[in-house]
């Protein structure tokens, strides 16, 4: 078979496989499935976004309408305005979750990239065992040992700090896990080259590997995020003090108590916190999913 | 001066190694090692502290009686009998129902992120992207944030939406209470938690079918593959092997974690008639409500017990010979 041949024979093949470079024909047949399901994704988000806006005669109309017709502001500034129980503002609530979100987001991403890189890049006895436990942990729920958590937490004096916010969260199994897999694929010639200039250990991980391991910290990053920003755990068991509660804790408040989302001046309130709560989250993801995709690609379990 | 100085080291050195034996080993390893541990060790602090140290105390607890006001009192085998053969709520309703649970939204979710993971890849860059952002978009949702917006489509009067079109389509006479009748709060649960799985696997099965080298397609088609179905069977699942085992561990965990759901729809545990009682729930409700944390400790250790089962059979089923 001649080149000529050969090409224009599986030239279709090229079109239709994967990761095709435009629009063909063949692909409507996906599109057409793919879109109820997406449509079916997208309700409740969309019902998110123009929930928040509907004023209180549209939030209980009869019959109940799914798109908001006249948008208002007004659940927004009735949230802002509305104290909670004890005297405390929504926005000590909202200054809570971000200063934690910041602080554990910085603080998991050193301490997990630097053990992602021992296990990676350097030569010790218990190499393989410590990732391989750390693999188990990824089968880990945190909700069958909470009881336990809760006597440590407790015995430590951690209860009631802003510390206990932050702690618990830095040890991300899920996280180091991919950054492990993400410094694999730095070659070791790299790494060896640094050391014969003369690099010191402190200076190849700051140096070399952070920077080239920038997909996998905005994956981490967004990972911790979508924990810390949506924990209400936290609040609910170890925090007495109101002043020491995050925005998602207050939501709880909102959305589970007889006073809030039942209560008519409740849902309006409700749902535009739903929206503060959801939107940080979809902004962030947008801005860094090409980061995330090209993680993933390392993701393999073997 | 020099061979003094020199003769000095040397009867430093054999002073040294002689105080203490161990010395040289100890040398040879804080140089070829502690460097690694020192890396290591804030994550290794907090791994212990929240997530080993739970573990254990979990294990020895679950072999004591302890209300929380008392000191634990050792109680041998005591609660996993009482689990296996006296709670009948368990047998009855909890493990049953998370089986079900598990079964449906487990594999369910599993395959539906396959799939859709598989379609994404046939499409060119841009669609692509958006649509995988709308599919991902559910699983950034905080379970309070979604309580907000499920609770409302299935609200028990008629103004609740799903309530309100069906009574327009005339499909029910009156509103339905979906979130507190038993037939239908399992289904809305699943439901809810297979719209919301497509998570971390899901992004790492598609990132997985896109690493794949098209010329192995091209291979294949000369080997004589001629559809789709077979593309899929013995190209496109061998080479993504370790994203689909990363994928499934994922979503093992993540159908033992929605237990929450049921008690958040329903706004109660343990829920109506314990239709939608799961493990999670179980715990939480003899752990936090009736304070008896040994007999919590107990299902605790089932529960973690059942997620590295199901772990390891996907192991069987995914991983790799080496």
């Amino acid at each position: 078979m001649s080149r000529k041949k050969f090409s224009s024979r599986f030239s279709g093949i090229r079109n239709r496989g994967i990761n095709p470079q435009g629009f063909h024909t063949s692909q409507i047949k996906f599109y057409f499935f793919l879109l109820p399901l997406v449509i079916f994704m997208l309700l409740p988000i969309i019902f998110i976004f123009s929930h928040a806006f509907k004023p209180p005669d549209e939030l209980f109309a009869y019959p109940p309408r799914f798109f908001v017709v006249n948008p208002t502001f007004k659940n927004f500034t009735d949230l802002f305005a509305k104290l909670s129980s004890s005297g405390i503002p929504v926005s000590r609530y909202l200054f809570n979750s971000v200063v934690i979100t910041i602080v554990t987001i910085g603080a998991s991403i050193l301490v997990s990239t630097a053990a992602a890189y021992a296990l990676s890049k350097k030569r010790f006895k218990l190499k393989k065992a410590l990732f391989a436990i750390n693999t188990v942990a990824l089968m880990f729920v945190p909700i069958a040992v909470t009881i336990p958590r809760f006597l440590i937490i407790e015995k430590l004096n951690l209860m009631n700090t802003f510390l206990v916010h932050i702690l618990p969260g830095l040890a991300l199994p899920v996280g180091l896990f991919l950054l492990k897999q993400f410094i694999d694929g730095i070659p070791d010639e790299v790494v060896e080259a640094a050391q014969i200039d003369g690099a010191s250990d402190v200076g190849i991980y700051w140096r070399i590997i952070l920077p080239m391991i920038k997909p996998a910290i905005a994956t981490i990053a967004i990972l911790t995020f979508q924990a810390t920003w949506n924990n209400a755990d936290i609040s609910t068991l170890y925090i007495n003090s109101e002043s020491l509660k995050t925005f998602a804790f207050y939501l709880t408040t909102l959305t589970t108590t007889t006073a809030g989302a039942n209560a008519v001046a409740g849902q309006g309130i409700a749902a535009a916190a739903s929206l503060i709560m959801f939107l940080p989250n979809l902004i962030i993801f947008i801005l860094l999913q090409s980061q995330v995709m090209s993680t993933m690609s390392h993701s393999g379990l073997k | 001066m020099t061979a003094k100085t020199s003769e000095q080291t040397i009867l430093l050195q054999q002073k040294s190694s002689w105080d203490w034996p161990f010395g040289k080993a100890l040398k040879k390893w804080v140089e070829k090692e502690s460097g690694a541990y020192a890396f290591l060790s804030m994550y290794a602090l907090m791994f212990i502290i929240f997530i080993v140290v739970p573990v254990l105390v979990a294990f020895f607890l679950s072999f004591t009686f302890f209300d929380t006001i008392q000191f634990p009192k050792f109680n041998g085998l005591r609660n996993y009998i009482v689990l296996l053969t006296q709670d009948e709520i368990f047998m009855r309703y909890v493990l049953p129902n998370t089986i079900k649970f598990a079964v449906i939204v487990g594999p369910g979710g599993y395959i539906l992120s396959f799939l859709l993971a598989w379609i994404l890849a046939q499409l060119p860059k841009a669609p692509r992207t958006v649509l995988a952002l709308i599919l991902y978009s559910p699983s950034m949702t905080s379970g309070v944030a979604m309580a907000v917006v499920w609770k409302t489509l299935f609200s028990g009067d008629q103004n609740g939406y799903l309530n309100s079109i069906l009574l327009g389509m005339s499909v029910i006479q009156e509103p339905i209470q979906w979130l507190q009748s038993p037939q239908y709060l399992m289904t809305i649960m699943i439901i809810v938690t297979l719209w919301s799985s497509m998570g971390v696997g899901f992004l790492a099965m598609l990132a997985g079918i896109l690493e794949i080298n098209p010329e192995l397609y091209e291979a294949g088609s000369l080997d004589g593959i001629s559809n789709r179905f077979q593309e899929i069977i013995h190209i496109t699942i061998p080479s993504m092997k370790p994203q689909m085992l990363f994928g499934a561990v994922m979503s093992i965990v993540a159908t033992f974690q929605a237990g929450a759901i049921g008690v958040t729809l329903s706004g109660g545990n343990p829920t109506p008639q314990y239709a939608g009682q799961l493990i999670v729930n179980h715990i939480e409700d003899f752990g936090f409500l009736r304070y008896e944390m040994g007999y919590a400790a107990a299902v605790s250790v089932a529960l973690l017990l059942m997620v590295l089962l199901f772990s390891r059979l996907a192991n069987r089923l995914f991983g790799s010979e080496d």
